[in-house]
Order: structure tokens, then sequence, then C-alpha cells
């Protein structure tokens, strides 16, 4: 299907991005993308996590700039080096984490870095005026200059950085997933004030997974995918089945191992785990895989599972261990055969100055020694063996984890499990960031644990990916976390990609 | 590192007297061994301030406790056992409030050093002269190190052993690198804290044992900003405060660095405060190394 991409006629444009490219060492996140928008016009940008949203937002902010293609407000080249000469050049960026300064009051936010000067000091009396006039131009006057931000509900705390962007003039307005933490009649207020922007002139580009939204208060789309233009045009004119074909497209087929697996007894039993009052069961020889938009609640259920979040409601029963009582924190689920993946492997999942054996045998250090000890050499031959079985590609077992490669990094992590000898594995995103390689080995040895093969009783594994072809190619069953509420799971072998974005991306207000 | 103690030991040639490298070790003897304890809060991720603090009121119990009469190796004890309590304290306190190392250590400091004015009814305690008194000077015979030096030696192998070669070592610098994986991976997070600060508090208690015997009295003035310098051998010695790194050997290099420059200042006659301006010099760029070593992590 040939992309249409209905562009503002170029006269008319406020804003536009021409043949962007950008790429990071090996990886090209961007190839010749088109975005423009005019003014009045609101402009909806879409796209599945890692089709270059982010990048492309990165580079019309300033944080980025790209390796190729250029960019015009009013017909004048822009092309800032950094955030403070995009905003000045009237590009205004609202994120989906507000980042207004809480103890601070509102107007002080709303002039932060602009504050009217006299004499050499604050002039807070103009400094108010220009608060209340970018207040009432959202007609939200019932919100006071004097309240400290941090005392206003999330959508008024929005509303005062959208605000902060007219204050000090801007020609494009850009909101980043801005309906993510807000509640029905806040979204429905959010809609109005866009609408009365888009009458006073202002070109906006609104950002967002839920099509619904997008149907609703756009005019024009665009949709992303693999870094490309992956077509567009008038809102009005596209169907939500559309534009999630759009998204979605035919993606070549990785090819994901598949032995013959056999369903056992349910290891892992869940009820209504908050958040969102998950109930589930989790089997030997299963994969289950868990998919979801950003922000949909899914790392949060995976940690709470693993006892990283307090469990506040909810049961989570773990087969496997046979012994006394154990707490619900990672150290007894840990003892009770089940091992957590973190998403964030720089910041959670490994220590970047410990060495590689440190990271990977850090919760079994019992065979390294009598009465408590460890004996390093123990220890490093026994990492040694999984860095050979796994290919991890360092120096040995002393160099800190932290030198090696993303790929490899996460193959410590996911090495670790596999040394505790875990029988249920939960991973959040094990293929993030790495490369292709790292990735197809990864894909084998998850198919190896779960496989029925004499000799052993396979293991388990629950995965959250945002990747949907790896989802389909691997599990068994696949659970769709939808705003924090996770739906029953459904066998995978029906599924298309096109459903499973169908069902995460429902649930946006409209 | 070892580029900074060949440096340190170029400075002076006449440094290898015997005497000297002796009286080198008898004045580094109490900094080291309160910065064996230190090394291991600081490869833990925390720090403690209150360490000068606990050496004035080892010193004050240990006297209090001879005055009545006590025999020296229960003063002794009570002594250290104070320290240790005081390093228990600051554990709880810790893992509890959840508030910082820095500020709760703080806190203490003036605490702990209250309570040994307060033990010490704000005097110097004079205590009779027992064998406590002797642990830093020589027996008599040549080549005889003091019973204190051993004592600095056998704990720096004990301290190393148990950094190297145990679960618990592994546990206090997973926590001291990343504390979040070390909860993701079952860490006991408040029990490993509590117990570094008390090992800790035990070898400062040691070292105002030492501080006792230099002085022969309890003294609750003793050791005010002791603990800077006892962090700075630490830190110069390779331990970083963000946690995660930190050895026995380093640290004992570190403070060697110290007196090394106290008293190569002093045998050449330069005044106290040169003195001061050279080790605040060493100590910054000692940080500013640790700084670079550890974004090429």
């Amino acid at each position: 299907m040939t992309p249409t991409f209905a562009a503002a006629t170029v006269d008319k444009e406020r804003f536009g991005m021409r043949g962007i490219r950008k790429a990071f060492g090996a990886t090209v996140a961007l190839d010749g993308v088109e975005l423009s928008v005019a003014p009045g016009e609101i402009c909806g940008l879409v796209g599945q996590n890692g089709a270059g949203k982010s990048t492309l937002m990165a580079i019309l902010a300033g944080a980025l700039a790209p390796d190729a293609g250029s960019m015009t407000i009013d017909g004048r080249r822009y092309a800032p080096r950094s955030p403070i000469e995009a905003r000045r050049a009237g590009v205004a960026m609202i994120y989906q984490e507000l980042s207004l300064a809480p103890h601070l009051t509102v107007m002080e936010n709303i002039l932060l870095g602009a504050e009217p000067m006299r004499y050499g000091l604050v002039d807070r009396g103009r400094m108010r005026e220009m608060a209340s006039a970018a207040l009432a131009q959202l007609g939200h006057e019932d919100i006071r200059p004097d309240a400290a931000a941090g005392t206003l509900s999330v959508a008024a705390q929005q509303l005062v950085e959208i605000a902060r962007a007219l204050a000090v003039g801007c020609r494009v307005l850009v909101l980043d997933e801005p309906t993510s933490s807000l509640g029905s009649d806040d979204v429905a207020h959010l809609f109005a004030l866009l609408r009365r922007l888009k009458a006073q002139g202002h070109a906006i580009v609104y950002i967002s997974h839920f099509i619904e939204e997008v149907k609703t208060i756009t005019d024009r789309f665009v949709v992303l995918r693999d870094g490309r233009n992956a077509g567009g045009g008038v809102t009005a004119e596209a169907t939500h089945d559309a534009i999630v074909r759009l998204m979605v497209g035919s993606a070549p087929g990785d090819l994901f191992p598949r032995t013959p697996r056999h369903t056992g007894e349910a290891i892992v039993e869940v009820g209504d785990l908050e958040p969102g009052g998950a109930s589930f069961s989790l089997h030997r020889g299963e994969i289950l895989g868990v998919a979801g938009l950003v922000g949909s609640g899914r790392t949060r259920l995976l940690r709470t599972l693993f006892g990283l979040e307090a469990v506040k409601r909810g049961k989570v029963r773990i087969g496997v261990y046979s012994g006394g009582a154990l707490a619900d924190d990672p150290r007894g689920r840990w003892r009770a055969g089940m091992g957590l993946l973190s998403e964030d492997r720089k910041s959670e999942g490994l220590a970047l100055g410990l060495s590689v054996a440190d990271n990977l045998t850090l919760t079994r250090l019992g065979p390294f020694g009598p009465h408590a000890l460890v004996l390093p050499a123990r220890q490093r031959r026994a990492s040694g063996e999984w860095i050979s079985r796994m290919e991890i590609k360092c120096a040995g077992p002393r160099q800190p984890a932290g030198e090696l490669s993303g790929g490899n990094q996460q193959k410590i992590a996911l090495a670790r499990l596999l040394h505790h000898g875990v029988d249920v594995l939960v991973l959040d995103e094990p293929t993030r960031g790495i490369d292709v390689g790292s990735k197809a080995q990864i894909y084998r040895l998850i198919d190896e644990l779960v496989a029925d093969l004499p000799g052993r009783p396979a293991k388990a594994v629950l995965m959250v990916s945002s990747y949907l072809p790896e989802l389909l190619g691997l599990c068994d069953r696949i659970a769709v976390m939808r705003r924090g509420r996770l739906d029953a799971p459904r066998p995978a072998a029906g599924l298309t990609e096109h459903d499973l974005m169908m069902q995460a991306t429902t649930g946006g207000a409209s | 590192m070892l580029v900074a103690a060949l440096f340190g030991v170029l400075v002076g040639g006449q440094f290898f007297a015997p005497a000297n490298l002796e009286l080198m070790a008898r004045q580094t003897a109490i900094v080291c061994m309160a910065a064996l304890g230190m090394t291991i809060v600081i490869a833990s991720g925390g720090i403690d301030l209150s360490v000068g603090s606990m050496i004035a009121l080892t010193t004050v119990v240990i006297a209090l406790m001879l005055r009545a009469q006590h025999a020296p190796l229960s003063a002794a004890a009570a002594g250290v056992a104070a320290a240790a309590l005081c390093g228990l304290i600051n554990g709880v306190l810790i893992t509890r409030l959840k508030v910082v190392p820095f500020i709760v250590t703080l806190g203490t400091m003036l605490i702990v050093r209250g309570a040994a004015k307060g033990l010490a009814e704000e005097r110097r305690i004079e205590a009779p002269i027992t064998w406590l008194n002797d642990l830093l000077r020589t027996q008599g015979g040549a080549a005889r190190l003091p019973p204190g030096i051993w004592a600095v030696i056998v704990l720096a192998l004990v301290v190393a052993g148990v950094l190297r070669y145990t679960r618990f070592g592994r546990h206090l610098f997973a926590i001291g690198s990343n504390e979040r994986m070390a909860r993701l991976c079952g860490v006991a997070i408040s029990r490993t804290k509590i117990l570094v600060y008390t090992m800790s508090a035990a070898l400062v208690g040691m070292a105002g044992l030492l501080q006792f015997s230099k002085l022969s009295v309890g003294d609750p003035t003793v050791a005010v900003g002791l603990e800077l310098d006892i962090i700075a051998a630490v830190i110069i010695g390779g331990g970083s405060l963000t946690g995660g790194r930190g050895t026995v050997a380093g640290t004992i290099i570190g403070a060697a660095i110290m007196t090394i420059i106290q008293i190569g200042c002093s045998q050449k006659g330069l005044a106290n405060w040169v003195q001061q301006i050279l080790t605040g010099c060493i100590i910054v760029a000692a940080v500013a190394l640790d700084r670079v070593r550890s974004t090429r992590a």
C-alpha cells in the first residue's frame, strides 16, 4: 500500500521536517522521515515502541542533531544546537513526564528561565500579569498563580506546563503522550483546550499510542514504522483499523526456534494482584507473554510479582518450593525458585563496577566455599563455565561488567537466573537494546528451557516485551496489559500483531 | 595508587632509618586501625563521620573502668564494646530512618562527643598505669614490634579476608556498587548494613584503645576531626565514595602516605600549615583520581 502523505501546502506550513536521518553507530533510528504541520492544525504522530518517535522528538527539541535532513519554522531554517535554542526558536515540548519545580509557585514555573526583570531584580508584579494572561488564554483563570505547583493535580500541572509554553511564545507545541496519567474528565478538558489553541492558530503535534484519541482530536496524522514514514493522511478519512495496519506493517519473520513443548503443572498462581487485580497461572513448559504499551504497567506487575514493590493485595503462590513459609520479597522469590531479569539492566540488573563473576553468582554463593566463605577461584571457575556456555564475550570473569556490550551484559543477567537454577524465569524486555546475534542466542536459550526434553523438568517463562513479533514467535499464550489492567491470556497461535496492537491501543478516552 | 606510594617514599631519602619507620608506624597505627573499619563502611557505599567521637568515648570508658579498679582487659573490652554499640546505633538509624549515612553520622558524631564529655564530666580522666599504656611502645630488644602494631597487622589481615573471602564481603560490595541490584538479588540489605557499621565501630574501638595507650588518659576532646584523616586514608588508598570499591592494602598505603607527609614535613622543618595544605592537596587529588577511575568503569 503506497503511503499517502497529505502534507500541508508548503507556503502555509508552520513547521516542517524533511529527510531526517539519524543513526547510532550501526543502528539506523530514522531514515528519511518527513513531518509537516500547518498553523491551526493538530497533527498526530503514531508508531510502535522502537519506531523512532522518541529520536524524532529529541531532534525536534534540539537535544539531538540529525545526521541528514532539514527542518524549517515558518519557512526559515531551524537547526537548534541545544534545547535552549529550540525553545527560543519557539518549539515547546510537553513531555510525558511532567517537569515542573514542585516547590515553586505556578507563576514562577510558568516564567522559569524567562523571568521579567526590572533593574536587575525579578519583577514579580509583571510576572503575575504574564502568568495570569497565559492561564486566561487557556481558559483556566481558576488556577492561582501563587499556588505551589506541587499541590496541583496532575491535570492542572500539565496545564501549567502548557501555559509555560505559551507564555514565552511558541510557534510549535508538541505533546508527548499527554493523556497517560489523566482520567477521562481531564482528557476531555485537555481536548477542549487543544481545540481552543487550534482556533487561536497554534500548530500542534500530538504523539499518542491511543488511536481513538488520535481519531478524536487530530486533523491529520503521520505513522512511523522502523524509522520511516509508513503512511498518513487526513484523520477523518482513515479507520482505526487502517491506522493500526500502517503501524504494524508486515514485519519479516524472525526465526524463532520451536522445539516441542508440553504444558505441565501450574507452577505459579497469581490471584488478584495489585496493580489492576491481575489473575493468571503459569505452567511448566510454557512461555506466557505480556504485551502492552509503554506505561501500561507491565513492569510494575512483574516487580510486584517478584516482591520488589510491596504486595499490597493479592496472592502469589509458587508451587516449587516445599519448605517453610517464605517472605514476599526478592529473597523469598529466589529461594522459591523464581528469578527476575530487570528491564533496566544498567541501574538495576547489573552492578557495572563489579566483576562478571560477582554479578553472575551473587544470588547463589553457597557452592563456592564452606561456612559462608567464598573462594574466588571456585567462583571464577563456575562463572567461566557460564561464560563459555552462553558465549559471553568478555576478557574473563574478573572483568567489570560495565565494560561489556549491551548484549553481553544482558547475557550475564540471564546467566544469573541459570546459575541459580530457578524454575520460573520472569523476564522484562529480555532483548531490548541488544544486537541481533545475541537476540537469536537468547531466543534459542529460552526455547530450550521450556522444551520437553528427557532428564529434566521443563521450566516456565513469563515474559514482557514491546516487540510483538518476538512475543508471537516465542510465546504459547499472550496477555495484554492496558492502563494497569491485565486481560486474560489468550493462546498465541491464533493471534496476529494486528490483534495485539488493537487490543493494546483500545482503552484510550475519546 | 602504587605510583602515589612510591612518590611518597621517594620524598625523603633519610626516611628509611628503622627508628623513623617505627615512629611512622606508631603515628599511623591509630588512623590505620580505624581506617580498616572505614574501608568496610565506604566499600558498602556508606560513610561514618562519628568515628573521631567514638575514639574519644572509648578512651573515656577505658579510663573510667580502670579507675574503678577493673582489670585492664575488661576495661579494654568495655571500651571497644562502647564503640561497637555506637556503630550498632548508627546502622539501625541509617537503615530504619532511611536518612543518608552522612547526615545520620553527622548527628551521632555530636551525640557521641557529647556523651563522652558528659561521662568524663568535661575533664581528662587520669587512670592507673597498666600494660595498656605500653601497647604502642616497643618491648625490649630490637626488631620487635609493639603489640599495638601487631594488632593492626592481624586485624588488617582479618578484614582483608572478610572483604575478599566471605559471602558477607560479596554482599557488602554489591550493596555499595548498586544497591538496587543487591535488592533484586535478594541480599539482606538492612542486616548487612547494620553489621557493617557495627564491625567498623568495633575496629574504631580498637583504635580508641590504641589512642588511650598513647595518651594514658581518657580525654573526651581527643580525635576531633580525625574522621577526616581516616576517610582520606581510605580514599587515597582507592576506596570510592560511591561505594563498591575499597581494599585494605590501599587503605594502609593511604594512611602511610598521610603520615609520611606529616613526618617528612616536620623533619624537613616545614611549618605545620605547609603540612596541612599538602595533605589537603593530596586528598583532593586522590578524589579526582577516584572520579576518573569511576567514569572509566
